[in-house]
């Protein structure tokens, strides 16, 4: 008989899952809550490190989709049930599905800037975040970012949500650190009279790559680096802005007008899943993001046989390991079946 | 009249939209490489002249980005060019002649 795999979540790590479980003959139900597949990947303009187009890997992901996948998209989860070795789904649209095994990949959210009220986001015009600006490179690649703005100088915050306990997430969103870098080149190559200056913590460049795109935005692209956390934004007459921070390198408070900000927000999870995983009985960690039934050798599966974990629920990660991480999880769950009754 | 010993403290903060980079630049300009430092202080944990005085190169050089020269003449004048900082950069980063551009650029600017 053949065997089933029902996958929540229909982003980057639920369609490579899928695709994988596809072609080892494992029926699979993919369920998405968007009209699309793709997840956050569709907001992407280009990709760290190399700055490739994201459709690429959207082409990618969506060629592994064949007739053994069910898709069910705009489609909501209503009761989710483990009863004797079956998982049941019940839909919102009344729909009923049943499975074998089941992986959870459903992925996370952006932080809600807004909750810093000190940046300023939702208040000022041009306090904008990481993900709005990926939204401009895509629809306005030829056009003048600062068209309207009194200053052509960009402040690029990274640790937006992130190592920031008044925030609620402690930990390090990790890819920040090169989205940041990976615009600020972007800026200076579609306006090479910008100013960028990028604010950090620690740069944390720790992939492939990474540390060279850090190298070439500072000696191509003469992007600044200046330490210190912002504490505060406030708008001039003129809608620029005056930020002030800790220059931490000279030991000096700083304060500096720019007419972009841009707010590198990090990873936080999905509500989505704290849902599913109460439904279920899963843990999850301090952070609030899925545990792995272990944290080095069973990453892909959980404390309950037959749900496994692929992608971004277990924490903040780029494409290409959540591609990898997918995969694996994918091996996981046929393993299991595999010497299911 | 009578002195209460008030003073007025000196603004600390670095008013960068008030600073002047024309210095920045002709010093960015003769060492371009100086552009590529992360701050990871190497070369003032090594330098012979920081183990002794204030000097501090990597500081220096932070300011100078940031429009800010005071004391900068004094200050360059602690360094005995002996060079021990750009052995250890890890971004091989001039900084001897980091420093005689900043003589230059003082000499060029009549500070």
């Amino acid at each position: 008989m053949t065997k089933s795999a029902i996958i929540i979540g229909g982003g980057t790590a639920g369609m490579e899952t899928a695709s994988r479980l596809a072609h080892l003959g494992i029926e699979v139900n993919l369920i998405e809550k968007q009209s699309q597949l793709g997840g956050h990947l569709n907001s992407w303009d280009r990709l760290f490190p190399n700055r490739r187009d994201s459709k690429e890997v959207h082409e990618y992901l969506e060629h592994g989709m064949n007739d053994a996948i069910f898709l069910h998209l705009n489609a909501e989860i209503d009761i989710l049930r483990h009863e004797s070795e079956r998982f049941i789904v019940k839909l919102k649209d009344g729909k009923e599905l049943n499975s074998d095994a089941l992986v959870i990949a459903t992925g996370y959210e952006v932080f809600d800037a807004g909750k810093k009220e000190e940046y300023g986001y939702g208040i000022y015009d041009h306090v904008i975040t990481s993900v709005e600006m990926e939204e401009i490179f895509r629809k306005y690649k030829q056009k003048n970012l600062f068209e309207g703005m009194a200053s052509k100088r960009v402040g690029i915050i990274h640790c937006v949500g992130s190592r920031d306990e008044k925030a609620g997430n402690i930990y390090c969103s990790k890819l920040c650190c090169v989205t940041g870098v990976k615009q600020a080149i972007e800026i200076k190559e579609l306006m090479p009279d910008a100013e960028v200056f990028c604010f950090y913590m620690d740069l944390r460049m720790f992939d492939r790559y990474f540390e060279e795109m850090y190298f070439e935005a500072q000696a191509k692209w003469g992007v600044q680096f200046i330490r210190g956390r912002l504490s505060e934004a406030s708008e001039n007459q003129d809608h620029t802005l005056l930020i002030k921070v800790e220059d931490t390198l000279t030991g000096l408070p700083l304060k500096m007008k720019v007419g972009l900000l841009i707010l590198l927000v990090g990873f936080v999870p999905n509500p989505e899943t704290r849902r599913l995983a109460a439904m279920l009985g899963l843990k999850e960690g301090d952070d609030r993001f899925l545990c792995p039934a272990d944290e080095h050798t069973l990453t892909n599966s959980t404390t309950i046989p037959g749900v496994f974990i692929a992608g971004t629920v277990k924490g903040p990660a780029g494409i290409a390991s959540t591609i990898a991480d997918a995969r694996a999880t994918a091996l996981q769950v046929a393993d299991y079946l595999k010497v299911q009754k | 009249m009578k002195s209460f010993g008030y003073t007025i403290s000196k603004d600390r903060q670095i008013n960068f939209d008030a600073n002047d980079f024309e210095i920045t630049r002709l010093i960015d300009a003769v060492e371009p490489s100086i552009m590529l430092c992360m701050g990871c202080g190497s070369c003032t944990g090594t330098c012979s002249a920081g183990h002794f005085t204030e000097f501090n190169i990597r500081r220096i050089h932070t300011l100078i980005q940031r429009g800010e020269f005071d004391h900068l003449k004094q200050e360059i004048m602690k360094c005995m060019l002996c060079g021990k900082c750009q052995l250890v950069c890890p971004r091989g980063v001039n900084l001897r002649n980091l420093i005689l551009s900043i003589h230059t650029a003082l000499e060029t600017f009549g500070i």
